[in-house]
């Protein structure tokens, strides 16, 4: 069912657009994200049959109408439990979840930090403006305490939440960091994230040009600092290695793990964005469920015969009724 | 299942026995009950039992009911002839429910217990029980109770069970605290030894109890050879005549309950994903499923159901409901209180039009309420949690077999009508276990419904018009992954192709759509399906019920015969859509209408009047947690009939 029956032509980012207007403000940093998720897939070579892009509610829950492929709009705070059983009953798609900051790590916290412990092959891109921006600039999980964004009547009494340890403390294997007005970037960290074997995280941080009056666009390109320098800095550029392999020993996982606490914490007039861990050494919950269930990817639960051709079932039970027979 | 023979007809009372044995939880009840029930089964019986228990992993009072008969039995009943106990707790509780004529088993140790030094008799039951001994001039102890008892007829036997298992010890030379992991078989054999039922049928039990483990299975026989010499040689049982002896039938017959019978639905019924959050009493289900994931088909090739154990039930109810759009037959099972947590995505699978599954095993309620009891309180959830309106399936099942089938129908109502199905399921069904006829898989049949081909339905590609309006309000279901087929599913309204809209034309035209696909369920589910009728249908005395009360119904129904009193039950199995055209015409000569519910506010009774406008003349009640009996049934039908109950009648029983 998944398999086109002509031979299919070679996809561009043109593929994965569509004509309907994007209802976001001018300026909004969704943009930067749409362009480069559609130029990500194309890059990687999928078709739009094969991707499903799977949303939670607000301004980031509406980027897969503006494109092109198996769109799928779930609850607020839901997108993960929706994209896991996506990509579980059927393992062959490739499975981007998309979501804001208020939407991950507010309403859908449980789930951002369970989906961690089961490293489902999937990536989720969380739309980091500090800010709810459908329902008119309240404080999210991920403004800091103290600050007052324009429509916030108090400064902000809660903590922030540092979804980078968050992510990590949770077990997802990979974790980065982009800015979305660095498409080229984004795009180079994208492709990495979708094509990483198990659950990755890319936080992607963002003007809200409406809302948020503190972390805008001149703010992030360092215009009220003494040497006008960007905050944002690539983590590569100065040798950051992110990479934990199988078999490496433990003195060595410490290490990474420290180093990416370290990094984890840094903001301010500095801001390193990049990949921040690549873990090689956790297996996928596909794998988890193969060792289990060893027809799993042969017939996975999309594609599993369950009638025959007279809509008989096929189950055979058989067995389990010679369990339970008693006479 | 037709108006059989059933117990109160039986003459042979050679072949019948309701057995009751209590104790703490984590002491062995359930293991007692199994070796019971088996030995009864192996020996040709019928048997069902029904399980009582806490929510509470060690130490507080659980027991266990085991019914048998040659005859069929529906129900549990709540008067027994033999009580076993293994502490005091026990005694106190149930002492009061053993019939005239019948016996009850002691250990030594517990013969003088004061109530007041029994940890987790509830305080209103100490109370109760203290002041109905001092009106008998009895002391308030387990003493008063057993005196109690043998002043009503009942034989008490107190055995040393210390003592026997010091015995058995010396016998095997093994140590005491080997010996005494056998306390339960001993208890079962004493109770058989007692009624004299043949011995040969209670080693079988254990050689099914413990499969392959010769050495466990030997010491648990010199166990029974020993009761068996006790209740020969040490106990005066002249007074006592009530004997259980096998039939030697071997009729194919299956052993297991509820839950299990759901789970056997579900894989029968093509499943291919379940998801689930442990909540009490559903998870024994998604358990089951798992430990049997994988099994053979009759192709020669295998099945499997991925089982996924979430971070809560609206997780839970979101992968599965997700992993339904791929074409996956896909479920979550829960009870009340998870279901309160679901309903904001039953909204979304209504208005996406995804065919997910949700088995509700109700518990007793608000809240944690009784959350290892039964209740009927959630139909009203089922049938209207969520926010705004969107079709949904909602069917109950009322016995073991019928659990089975409706759990396999189910997907095919989910995938026919593309929309949720909540698949009704109580506490004391689910627990019931029972021999039944191994189920037959060949009425099971596989209905997928509507799905879309790229090239009929879709043939110049572009955004597939998943949600079509149609006639019918079905549309051609693309599965996720499909070529030629993408569009968006949303929780917002949507276009056709699944855009969000607004717009207030394209609106009515969706809402209507989905709210079409149940007229047409209407139409197309047979009546049997629908509701079942029982007893004389002539009958002017009519009990409309659902769910597992119809099994005390039936043999209430059948005593009301003896009285020479006909009455019929409508037992309503489809709830949604709600069968209001073959029920008004049922009702309409019905005098007196009476609902039997477990629960307060008897929420079929609403929706009867909701639909048809007919209000039931009597509300049969219980709201206590535990199932009916067929003797209070009957107790609250002779006085309606008699014309002096008041329009609620409640069952309460005090002991249970």
């Amino acid at each position: 069912m998944t398999t086109a029956t002509k031979e299919p032509k070679k996809v561009t980012a043109k593929d994965f657009q569509v004509s309907s207007p994007v209802d976001w403000c001018p300026g909004c940093g969704d943009f930067g994200i749409l362009s480069a998720l559609q130029q990500s897939l194309a890059r990687l070579g999928r078709q739009p049959h094969e991707v499903a892009v799977v949303a939670g509610i607000g301004c980031s829950g509406k980027t897969h109408y503006y494109l092109n492929a198996y769109g799928v709009h779930t609850l607020h705070g839901r997108m993960l439990p929706y994209a896991t059983g996506i990509k579980l009953a059927n393992p062959e798609m490739t499975v981007v979840g998309v979501g804001g900051d208020g939407d991950g790590m507010g309403i859908g916290a449980a789930h951002f930090v369970n989906s961690g412990r089961r490293n489902v092959d999937m990536t989720y891109i969380l739309f980091n403006n500090a800010v709810y921006g459908l329902t008119k600039g309240q404080a999210a999980p991920t403004l800091p305490l103290g600050l007052q964004t324009k429509s916030l009547p108090k400064p902000n009494v809660q903590g922030q939440i540092n979804s980078l340890m968050l992510a990590m403390a949770s077990g997802f294997t990979w974790i980065g960091r982009a800015y979305s007005y660095n498409v080229k970037h984004l795009v180079e960290l994208m492709v990495k994230a979708i094509e990483h074997e198990g659950l990755s995280y890319l936080d992607v941080l963002q003007p809200c040009p409406t809302y948020n009056n503190l972390y805008t666009k001149d703010w992030f390109a360092g215009k009220d600092l003494a040497g006008g320098m960007p905050r944002i800095y690539n983590l590569q550029d100065e040798g950051y290695d992110p990479v934990i392999s199988e078999g490496m020993d433990d003195t060595e996982v410490f290490e990474k793990i420290n180093a990416f606490t370290q990094k984890a914490h840094e903001w301010g007039e500095e801001i390193p964005a990049g990949v921040f861990l690549d873990n090689r050494a956790i297996t996928t919950f596909g794998e988890r469920i193969s060792e289990q269930v060893p027809t799993y990817l042969t017939q996975p639960p999309c594609r599993r015969r369950i009638a025959d051709d007279r809509g008989h079932a096929t189950a055979d039970l058989s067995s389990i009724f010679e369990e339970l027979r008693i006479t | 299942m037709g108006l059989g023979r059933r117990l109160n007809n039986v003459d042979d009372t050679q072949h019948q026995l309701a057995w009751r044995v209590g104790g703490p939880q984590g002491s062995g009840v359930d293991s007692a009950a199994g070796i019971f029930s088996r030995a009864c089964a192996l020996g040709g019986l019928n048997v069902l039992g029904r399980r009582e228990y806490y929510s509470n992993i060690m130490g507080r009072h659980s027991y266990y009911d085991v019914r048998v008969s040659d005859a069929e039995i529906t129900c549990h009943r709540d008067r027994v002839d033999l009580l076993t106990t293994f502490e005091a707790e026990s005694l106190a509780r149930h002492f009061i429910s053993v019939v005239e004529g019948g016996a009850i088993v002691f250990s030594e140790k517990d013969e003088d217990t004061p109530l007041d030094k029994i940890t987790y008799l509830d305080p209103r039951a100490a109370r109760d029980l203290t002041a109905m001994l001092e009106d008998s001039d009895l002391p308030a102890s387990t003493a008063g109770t057993l005196e109690y008892a043998r002043g009503h007829g009942v034989n008490t036997f107190r055995i040393d069970f210390d003592a026997v298992v010091e015995t058995l010890a010396e016998r095997l030379g093994a140590p005491q605290a080997i010996a005494a992991r056998t306390l339960n078989t001993l208890a079962v054999a004493v109770s058989c030894a007692l009624v004299g039922y043949e011995v040969e049928y209670v080693h079988e039990a254990l050689a099914k109890t413990w499969p392959g483990r010769q050495k466990i299975i030997d010491m648990n026989v010199s166990a029974v050879s020993l009761a068996y010499e006790i209740v020969r040689d040490s106990l005066d049982t002249s007074g006592f005549d009530i004997e259980l002896h096998a039939t030697r039938s071997r009729e194919s017959r299956i052993f297991l309950n509820g839950s299990q019978a759901v789970a056997l639905g579900k894989m029968a019924g093509g499943l291919a994903f379940q998801s689930y959050y442990p909540i009490s009493p559903a998870t024994d289900e998604s358990v089951f499923l798992e430990a049997h994931q994988n099994f053979t088909t009759k192709d020669g090739g295998s099945g499997a159901v991925v089982v996924v154990q979430t971070e809560d039930e609206i997780s839970a109810f979101g992968m599965a409901a997700a992993a339904s759009l791929t074409g996956a037959r896909s479920s979550t099972a829960t009870s009340g209180p998870g279901l309160a947590l679901m309903v904001e995505g039953m909204g979304w699978a209504g208005i996406n039009e995804a065919p997910i599954v949700v088995t509700l095993y109700q518990r007793g309620g608000p809240s944690t309420g009784l959350p290892t009891r039964s209740e009927q309180g959630d139909l009203n959830l089922a049938l209207y949690g969520g926010s705004g309106d969107f079709p949904r399936i909602v069917l109950a099942s009322s016995d073991l077999t019928e659990s089975f089938y409706d759990a396999a129908q189910a997907f095919n109502y989910a995938e026919r009508y593309q929309t949720p199905v909540v698949h009704l399921i109580d506490k004391a069904l689910s627990s019931q276990t029972q021999t039944v006829p191994p189920f037959d898989m060949d009425p099971v049949r596989i209905e997928r419904g509507s799905i879309a081909d790229p090239e009929r339905d879709n043939p110049d590609g572009g955004d597939f018009p998943r949600f079509r309006v149609t006639e019918s309000g079905v549309s051609p279901r693309s599965l996720l992954g499909t070529a030629g087929l993408t569009h968006w599913t949303t929780g917002g309204e949507h276009t056709e192709v699944g855009r969000v809209t607004e717009d207030p034309v394209v609106r009515e035209q969706q809402m209507e759509k989905r709210m079409r696909k149940l007229d047409l369920a209407a139409s197309e589910i047979p009546l049997a399906e629908k509701l079942q009728v029982y007893g004389n249908p002539e009958a002017a005395f009519t009990l409309l019920s659902w769910g597992s009360n119809k099994g005390g119904i039936l043999e209430a129904m059948d005593m009301l015969k003896v009285d020479g009193v006909e009455a019929r039950l409508l037992q309503v199995r489809l709830m949604s859509p709600f069968p209001r055209e073959e029920l008004s015409e049922l009702i309409e000569s019905a005098a007196p209408l009476v609902a039997v519910e477990s629960s307060f506010s008897a929420q079929l009774a609403q929706a009867l009047r909701q639909h048809t406008g007919r209000a039931c003349e009597h509300l049969v009640l219980k709201y206590n947690g535990r199932p009916m009996s067929a003797r209070e049934l009957y107790g609250a039908f002779k006085e309606i009939l008699g014309g002096a109950a008041e329009r609620r009648v409640v069952l309460r029983n005090p002991y249970e």
